[in-house]
């Protein structure tokens, strides 16, 4: 575990606020989703978790197809699909269309991928203004903060903390009724909306078939995003892609369901192409950029490629015992919960932050809610595997390693093995069952770190194998 | 360039080739349970006002034009395109603004308007969603930038559930540039999770049926 990762978890843990806050908004969201699953009012919840398995399995096995059907079907509508392999070929590519549109202000919905590649970070860099506009995400670009929760990014903050920054940064005057707070931010985005060249949405599914965009939202900033401004660029991964626009019966089912309980979110935008004809209004330009970013690598092993199934619905995190106590600043990528411990080794390396698969408890309540049947908890045990052979590659965990090969060594060896025991039992210091008052120099090492949370029950004063002789 | 690189490292690390069939995808999945019209109403208006939506059954067309003129009063409003609108008079009512097909005189109007008036293509019953295909006769904008946002629907476009519309052929979608479910008054719980209306979209919808 590096020291930034643990110090973040000390610091979530140690602040009971936060810890507050954590709990009771993914307890709500937990309970929210149970009882939009329920047999009665959604008797097919398994079978439609099944079937969005097998598509987003068939679908992730046949990429290149569908990735070029969907081009086809963009262009013929009059869009523009634009392949990027990194964060650097996004920017790039807005950055060019916005210089050449003479685009100065840029609007965007939220987007865990452009959260991925930094966009915000790197426009602005380059002058040009780009503005957060889901109510959540606003408010922590003004905080210069990342989401907390992939369905939820300003869990974390409470009406006061919202209040300090509005009066901090928007110049108005302090206001801590929530209500009043929205009307601030409304009023201030609606000028932004109406003033920009280019929005830029993420997608919630790519429709090969009809060369779509699916878009899932509550407030009606997706919409107005891509709505309003001349321009619309959508920013995908490629495994956002789903076979076909019917397939959407399936997925808007349990991705709602999911995130918030919600049979279908309030917004649910289907986008395929800049404005036709004769429509009044919409975009007259549409772009798709799919982006690469280190998902064909995770393609390539078919165990973990299941990670690539993930429909962002935040399930996962809400019912993590771990990401309920250390949130979702602790995590060292935009990615958090279980969802981001499998996902950020794939795309960072395995040694990015060595500690994150082993920051479970394997418990599997994530892959029990997940509506794609990620199997989570399996894709975890072969990460923890990885870091290891990555760590003897790099010639880390020496001691572990050779504390392993002894004990090893001492398994094959019963008489030795038998010695030892007895030698344990009556050498260690032990109290109530447990072993206690150890020497000091024996806490000092990892012995003492592992037993600084827990408790080493006693030898037994007579080992099995000695009661199997005297039977 | 990235689309050959991006597409060819995908296909090596599926092990397929360039051109090849993919394999044949799961069967579509879609459950649509007939429903009698009255039975449809009455799930739909249910759902809509639990999500604190306002409907509205009227008997005639001169009904539903009441209803509206009621609501709006004196205040302005703009209008979609949508026949059905003007056979139902909303059009001709005092202070509807409508018949605009200049891309800025709407977005301005829809601004500035308190009341935004539109049809739907079609009414799902067992979510309570308006569904509304971008079209000469339907802007986007209307039924999203006023805070209060008006829909008459004639009872015979309301579908059972998004696996019927998803059933249609071909999908609406198809044809235009976009189509938007809406179910509910825009909404956030992302300050404490505490429920606000109206955020970024209308913060009161009436569903008109007639």
């Amino acid at each position: 575990m590096s020291t930034a990762f643990d110090r973040k978890i000390h610091e979530t843990v140690s602040n009971p606020e936060l810890q507050l806050a954590i709990y009771s908004a993914t307890g709500r969201l937990m309970d929210k989703r149970k009882h939009a699953v329920t047999a009665d009012l959604l008797p097919d919840y398994q079978e439609l978790r099944t079937h969005a398995h097998a598509l987003k399995q068939h679908t992730l096995e046949n990429l290149d197809y569908y990735i070029d059907q969907f081009e086809r079907q963009v262009m013929a509508h009059g869009g523009k699909v634009v392949f990027c392999k990194d964060a650097v070929e996004v920017s790039d590519f807005v950055l060019g269309l916005a210089k050449e549109r003479g685009a100065r202000l840029l609007v965007k919905s939220k987007s865990m991928t452009t959260e991925e590649v930094d966009l915000n970070e790197r426009l602005e860099h380059h002058q040009l203004e780009a503005v957060e506009t889901d109510l959540g995400e606003y408010i922590l670009q003004l905080a210069h903060e990342r989401p907390y929760h992939i369905v939820a990014p300003a869990l974390h903050m409470t009406r006061f903390q919202v209040a300090d920054l509005f009066e901090k940064k928007l110049a108005v005057e302090r206001e801590v009724v929530i209500e009043k707070q929205t009307l601030i931010a409304r009023s201030v985005l609606r000028e932004k909306f109406l003033a920009a060249d280019i929005g830029v949405s993420g997608a919630n599914f790519l429709v090969a078939d009809s060369g779509a965009v699916v878009l899932v939202e509550n407030e009606g900033n997706a919409r107005l995003t891509t709505s309003a401004p001349r321009i619309h660029i959508a920013v995908a991964g490629i495994e956002k892609m789903i076979p076909r626009a019917q397939d959407l019966g399936v997925f808007l089912k349990l991705l709602g369901r999911s995130a918030t309980g919600q049979p279908l979110t309030v917004y649910t935008s289907i986008l395929s192409g800049p404005r036709r004809g004769e429509e009044i209004d919409g975009p007259e330009e549409f772009y798709v950029v799919l982006l690469d970013n280190g998902r064909t690598k995770l393609l390539a092993d078919r165990e973990k490629r299941q990670s690539l199934y993930c429909i962002r619905c935040g399930a996962c995190l809400n019912h993590c015992p771990v990401y309920r106590k250390i949130g979702g600043h602790s995590f060292p990528w935009v990615y958090s919960g279980p969802i981001g411990a499998i996902i950020t080794p794939q795309f960072m390396g395995a040694l990015h932050e060595p500690g994150l698969p082993f920051a479970s408890s394997l418990c599997g309540a994530c892959a029990e809610v997940c509506p794609v049947k990620i199997d989570i908890p399996k894709v975890l045990l072969d990460l923890r595997a990885e870091v290891k052979k990555a760590q003897a590659r790099e010639g880390q965990g020496r001691l572990e390693r050779l504390a392993f090969k002894a004990w090893a060594w001492v398994m094959r060896h019963p008489g030795l093995y038998e010695f030892l025991g007895m030698a344990a039992a009556f050498v260690a210091p032990s109290e109530e069952g447990y072993v206690r008052g150890l020497p000091g120099w024996m806490k000092a090492g990892p012995l003492g770190q592992w037993l600084s949370q827990r408790e080493l029950p006693a030898p037994a004063p007579k080992s099995f194998r000695q009661m199997w002789r005297r039977r | 360039m990235s689309r050959d690189h991006i597409l060819h490292k995908v296909r090596t690390a599926l092990g397929r080739q360039e051109g090849q069939a993919p394999a044949s995808p799961p069967p579509v999945r879609l459950r649509a349970p007939e429903a009698t019209v009255e039975a449809r109403i009455e799930s739909l208006c249910r759902c809509v006002e639990a999500l604190a939506g306002k409907t509205y059954r009227a008997a005639s067309r001169d009904a539903a034009r009441d209803y509206v003129s009621g609501v709006i009063g004196a205040a302005g409003a703009v209008a979609s395109n949508a026949p059905f609108l003007a056979e139902c008079g909303i059009t001709a009512l005092a202070g509807v603004r409508s018949g605009l097909t200049d891309r800025l005189e709407l977005r301005g109007l829809c601004a500035r308007m308190p009341f935004g008036i539109t049809s739907a293509d079609y009414a799902l019953a067992d979510t309570g969603t308006l569904v509304m295909l971008a079209s000469r006769q339907e802007a986007r904008l209307i039924s999203l930038l006023p805070p209060v946002h008006l829909a008459v629907v004639p009872r015979e476009r309301i579908l059972t559930s998004l696996d019927e519309l998803l059933m249609l052929q071909p999908l609406p979608v198809e044809e235009r540039s976009s189509m938007v479910l809406i179910t509910g008054p825009s909404r956030t719980a992302d300050i404490e999770q505490i429920l606000v209306r109206g955020v970024h979209g209308p913060g009161e919808v009436h569903v008109i049926l007639v």
